[in-house]
């Protein structure tokens, strides 16, 4: 449950498949074009609730909840072996041999 | 009466709430022909140069400071012919308060925002240029909101736009991130319309205008550090205004011989708008999927006449492939000591090739480098590729890149080659999307020679396109 004044992610259908540009590739014109936004909760409520935010900029959005308290998790990504290769490489092209 | 916000009708009034968000009537520049006064437009903005720098560092923006990339030009020395390899230097606009060039322009827009009396401003942007605007407003006290194009239908986001997100949050914007799609537009202009915010858009004649001070910097500061102008300068292309802005300050500097060259990663084959494609690219910016059709029709941006007309102003446009940008940001790292953003090393990689084509004694400079962080640097770059199914190895990558499919490093950087794109061909397009908006290919001596100012060529070129297109 999450509390009035928390700090959550909501998100929204904006628009539905028919109801979208028509010029769009096909695969795009199958789904709908979706938002996510956050803000405080209006009012008490549970994950998957219909709710109301107050944004950072004090608009109030309306749609599902979705996460609270929500945080970041991009990162640097898994090991890339090639980068260690390239690293060997330009050492040895520029510096190697001149020792 | 509460105004009806479904589609159509939000898009039906895009010239009124255009009108309210820019405080400025683009209408004043039309000629009722093809012409447009653009000298018009870029002076409407009503600062000087002096003036621009002036409001650029209250904020602590420009004046960043050019780096010689060393190692980097004996490197490149090593695959030219004797007595050739000109020094690559790079302005180091990482160093800008958001991290990126784009604070030049939201300096300015921001500044007229305020200026204006609004609240707010808001961008349409997934990358550096929200983060901009997000630091300029927190400077500035306005409040600001950027809208993003950031994940696929499954929910899956680009790690480099969540780590835009994550900027402008952090400079206290609201961020509105959506899937896929061009009405993106939409959602812009209805928050647009029900907060009364500024759009600062990218291409407004504010946003180049604070891009004319990059320019100007390089060429003095080449001359006081090395004596002479850059032969080349490289800018890294996506909507034009990089390098529209920067060719213009060189002009105001009184650079004339230095060779204005775009450059951008080669997509060829990936739909911008198409949901699947969008997480099998491995960059966002700076890529031909924006540098090509905003180069062949710049007015098709969020203002109705774009401040961004990269074709008056590239003397080559020439493409690199993903794996070369990918070896060249890791390379800046490795022999450089300096981490930067893999889109701002797109002209990099492009600078690598070209230096080897100059005499040693001549300077090659990019514009531009950019921050970088996790989700926007080689690695997760590189990870998020592979785990979308992208097959990575080395080889030519100039032989066998695949957008969408692989990424090819180059085996050696002897293998990193830019390739040039036909500028007559794009030329020719230009006149020929211009031609068709217009409604016909029979146009006056006046607007020849404005096709001839827009696609940098001249009056007898237009008319021999136009004579073929008809
Ligand atoms: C770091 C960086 N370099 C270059 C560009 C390209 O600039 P423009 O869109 O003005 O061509 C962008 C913006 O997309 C960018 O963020």
């Amino acid at each position: 449950m999450a509390k009035k004044g928390d700090w959550v992610r909501i998100h929204r259908v904006v628009l539905p498949a028919e109801g979208r540009n028509p010029n769009l590739p096909a695969d795009t014109a199958k789904v709908p074009l979706e938002m996510w936004v956050k803000g405080s909760l209006c009012a008490d409520a549970e994950i998957g609730d219909e709710v109301e935010v107050e944004t950072a900029t004090n608009r109030i959005e309306h749609g599902t909840l979705v996460e609270v308290n929500p945080y970041y998790t991009h990162s640097y990504g898994k090991f890339v072996p090639e980068l260690i290769q390239i690293d060997r490489q330009l050492r040895e092209i520029l510096f190697g041999g001149e020792e | 009466m509460a105004l009806a916000k479904d589609y159509a009708s939000v898009m039906g009034r895009n010239n009124e709430i255009m009108k309210e968000a820019m405080g400025l009537d683009y209408d004043q520049f039309e000629s009722g022909k093809m012409r447009f006064d653009y000298e018009g437009l870029m002076a409407s903005t009503g600062y000087t140069l002096e003036e621009i720098e002036r409001v650029q560092s209250l904020t602590g923006v420009g004046n960043t400071p050019i780096l010689e990339l060393r190692n980097l030009t004996a490197l490149a020395r090593k695959y030219a012919k004797p007595g050739y390899g000109a020094t690559i230097l790079a302005k180091d606009e990482a160093a800008n308060p958001s991290g990126s060039f784009k604070a030049r322009r939201a300096a300015c827009a921001v500044a007229t925002a305020k200026k204006m009396g609004y609240k707010g401003v808001m961008a349409a942007t997934s990358g550096n240029y929200g983060a901009a605007v997000a630091s300029q407003a927190a400077m500035q006290g306005l409040k600001c909101i950027i809208v993003q194009e950031c994940f696929d239908s499954h929910g899956v986001g680009q790690p480099e736009i969540i780590e835009k997100a994550r900027k402008c949050e952090a400079y206290g914007a609201e961020v509105v991130q959506l899937t896929v799609g061009p009405e993106l537009f939409y959602t812009f202009l209805s928050i647009l319309e029900d907060t009364g915010y500024f759009n600062a858009s990218l291409y407004s004649p504010y946003g180049i205008a604070g891009v004319e001070t990059l320019g100007y910097e390089i060429a003095m500061q080449c001359r006081e550090k090395y004596g002479k102008d850059p032969a080349m300068v490289v800018c890294t292309s996506a909507g034009g205004g990089m390098m529209t802005g920067t060719a213009r300050g060189l002009m105001k500097a009184g650079a004339t011989n230095t060779k204005c060259v775009a450059a951008s990663i080669d997509l060829t084959g990936l739909h911008m708008a198409s949901d699947t494609a969008f997480n099998k690219k491995s960059c966002t910016t700076g890529h031909t999927g924006f540098g090509v059709p905003y180069a062949v029709d710049p007015d098709h941006s969020d203002v109705p006449r774009s401040a961004a007309r990269p074709l008056r102003y590239m003397e080559r446009y020439v493409t690199v492939k993903q794996g070369d940008v990918m070896y060249i940001t890791e390379a800046l790292a490795n022999l450089e000591g300096i981490e930067r953003g893999p889109a701002g090393n797109t002209a990099l990689a492009a600078a690598f090739s070209l230096a080897q084509e100059l005499p040693a004694d001549e300077y090659i400079i990019i514009s531009e480098t950019e921050y970088t962080g996790a989700g926007k640097h080689v690695q997760p770059q590189l990870a998020f590729a592979r785990e979308n199914g992208i097959e990575i190895r080395f080889g030519d990558p100039n032989k066998e890149d695949k957008p969408g499919v692989n990424i090819i490093l180059p085996k050696d950087p002897s293998y990193i080659k830019t390739i040039d794109m036909d500028l007559v061909h794009m030329r020719k397009s230009f006149i020929k999307k211009a031609c068709k908006k217009y409604g016909s290919f029979d146009i006056d001596e006046d607007d020849i020679a404005f096709l001839a100012e827009e696609t940098n060529s001249t009056p007898e070129f237009v008319k021999k396109v136009l004579e073929e297109l008809k």
